[in-house]
């Protein structure tokens, strides 16, 4: 049964096969025809994503950008796995859209070798730019047009037919939320709805590789929770690439994220994992009813205490502003102290560093050595 | 080919859902009506052995429209697509620069073929009134237009070429009309040369725009010039390619 359950594809001849055997596919060859069969967890696949599994969705390594005297990326090397959605932070003017647009195969870079789905942004451009989604920054659109017939023209630029874009322009409409506005002349639409116009026309082709420059930007907060829903939707099928200054949004979506400062990376990592780097330094705050020297005398004994600073809170309560060693949890140690001798304790909480501060802290190491 | 037609299909709709392009046509038409009334008075006066066309060419609003409606035509094709930013949209779906080119180019001369066709009217007003046959034979006109068409597509490939290498329409605009005032001139620096510099009025001679249009206007098609306008036209639409072409490499 399960062999009935595998999906046949026939490659044509001429057309490589870019991986080798794996669990998902058995190749056989007579010579002139290949013929591939898909096992049953992968029928789901097109023959194009399972042929090409194995390079990495995008490879970059040494990039670098030069403008005229300026430069806007400087060295970068990095490596998006398929099927995930990574975030370019950094903000304004680090290098995020220079990188999306040499990605894109619109620009050329200085130096150094990109490669999209195993094929060289410069040398097959062609190639990358039909596996690539791309929607640049501030999302430009034509202003005369009409919804539907804007994606519809999207669609068949993209090598769809006429049959294929039909359907496809119907899908991403209804996917985008834009199937009660598809009569509209664009330039009448609100910034919301351009937006999702935007994200249509990337989806329209269904592309191996989405990148989006700032799609949440100037968006209010209900549609940007619409917009983020729908690139996260989007996951399961695509590798994403977005970037954003806003931290929240990164640290929502994504599951790596790239921080790039003045052309460089700073920081690749997970946001969870970015969250621990910070851990070691977060901060306890107690507010505990007791004299201030008693206080200070006790926290200078106990064991794990980095630093402490006892300051004067209102209502009789000293306000306690602890920093842990690292890996030590303060809090029990604290509850105990307060019940064994007697004092009130009003607050108890650790301030976790968000990825805020550490977004701050990466992106800004200059001027703190300059104060 | 799809792509082609899919991206033609676009230029012109943006040529017609536009309120600049009606203005285009109405004002190419305002200009060509001026030249007809300035026609019917000068055959009202005297009576003239010359072919309608060559007199109706010879009221020079002719070449006021093209030096002025091929720059304005072309200036939006590239320009304007630069500076709204959907040329990155463009450029990064799968489409040949040539099919770009060659797209936006032959929307243009649809386009400045349709600004035409209002003067039709005229030539059917003349035989009307005239009641004479002979006053327009198939082949004149046929030479007027076949002329119209050819400087039309000199002038378009090179506002083409204007619009690809400026960043805003203003400037096409302004860089199309220099360079074909200038093509425009050369023509006339032939007859300032003196008459000793043989080759080298000789060679300026080809570029007579004024003189060729002349012989179309009364119905002689001279295959050097057709040549030379094909080929004009052929040289900066390459242009225009390497142009686009040099946003990937440069």
């Amino acid at each position: 049964m399960n062999f009935l359950r595998r999906k046949f594809v026939k490659v044509k001849p001429g057309h490589k096969i870019l991986t080798h055997p794996t669990e998902a596919l058995s190749v056989y060859s007579n010579g002139r025809w290949s013929f591939c069969w898909l096992s049953a967890g992968f029928s789901s696949y097109t023959p194009r994503q399972v042929l090409m599994s194995e390079n990495p969705m995008i490879e970059v390594s040494n990039l670098t950008k030069r403008y005229a005297g300026r430069t806007a990326v400087a060295d970068i090397s990095f490596t998006v796995a398929r099927g995930e959605i990574v975030g370019l932070l950094g903000p304004n003017g680090a290098g995020k859209s220079t990188t999306m647009r040499i990605l894109s195969s619109f620009m050329p870079a200085t130096s150094g070798t990109v490669r999209v789905a195993g094929f060289d942004v410069f040398h097959e451009s062609v190639e990358v730019r039909r596996r690539i989604g791309f929607m640049p920054e501030n999302n430009p659109l034509y202003p005369e047009m009409r919804v539907r017939e804007y994606l519809k023209f999207r669609a068949r630029l993209k090598g769809l037919g006429w049959r294929r874009s039909r359907v496809r322009v119907a899908t991403v409409m209804e996917q985008c939320g834009l199937t009660d506005v598809h009569r509209r002349i664009i330039g009448q639409l609100s910034k919301g709805y351009k937006q999702r116009v935007g994200l249509a026309d990337a989806l329209v082709h269904e592309p191996d590789l989405i990148i989006l420059d700032e799609p949440t930007i100037g968006l209010d907060p209900n549609q940007i929770r619409s917009v983020r829903q729908l690139i996260k939707s989007l996951a399961e099928k695509h590798t994403v690439l977005i970037s954003t200054h806003i931290l929240p949004e990164a640290e929502m979506m994504c599951s790596r994220m790239l921080i790039l400062y003045d052309g460089k990376i700073l920081a690749a990592d997970t946001p969870e994992n970015l969250q621990k780097l910070m851990q070691g330094s977060s901060q306890i705050v107690a507010e505990i009813a007791a004299p201030a020297e008693e206080l200070r005398a006790v926290w200078a004994q106990m064991p794990g205490i980095e630093q402490f600073d006892v300051s004067e809170g209102t209502d009789g309560f000293q306000r306690c502003a602890l920093t842990p060693r690292d890996g030590y949890d303060l809090r029990p140690a604290i509850f105990t102290l307060a019940s064994e001798r007697g004092w009130m304790l009003r607050e108890l909480m650790r301030n976790r560093h968000s990825l805020e501060d550490i977004y701050v802290q990466v992106t800004r190491p200059n001027e703190e050595e300059e104060n | 080919m799809r792509v082609f037609l899919t991206l033609l299909r676009r230029e012109l709709s943006a040529f017609f859902l536009s309120i600049a392009g009606y203005v285009i046509i109405a004002s190419v038409t305002l200009l060509n009506s001026l030249s007809f009334v300035v026609l019917m008075t000068n055959l009202g006066n005297d009576p003239s052995p010359m072919p309608v066309t060559e007199m109706f060419y010879r009221t020079y609003f002719f070449w006021l429209v093209v030096l002025l409606a091929a720059p304005i035509i072309t200036m939006r094709l590239f320009a304007l697509e630069k500076s709204s930013g959907t040329f990155e949209t463009l450029m990064t779906t799968p489409v040949g620069d040539l099919q770009v080119v060659a797209a936006k180019f032959t929307a243009a001369v649809v386009f400045y073929i349709v600004t035409w066709l209002p003067m039709m009217a005229c030539l059917f007003v003349v035989r009307h009134f005239t009641n004479q046959p002979t006053a327009l034979d198939a082949g004149t006109v046929g030479g007027m237009y076949l002329g119209i068409f050819l400087t039309g597509c000199l002038f378009l490939s090179l506002g083409c070429f204007a619009s690809a290498i400026s960043r805003t329409q203003m400037a096409a605009a302004m860089i199309s009309f220099v360079l074909g005032v200038s093509l425009f001139s050369m023509g006339f620096l032939a007859e300032a040369l003196p008459a000793t510099a043989q080759w080298q009025s000789q060679a300026l001679s080809f570029f007579g725009l004024f003189e060729q249009m002349h012989d179309f206007a009364r119905g002689v098609v001279d295959t050097r010039t057709v040549v030379f306008y094909v080929s004009a036209t052929f040289f900066f639409l390459f242009l225009t390619l390497r142009a686009v072409e040099s946003q990937r490499w440069k």
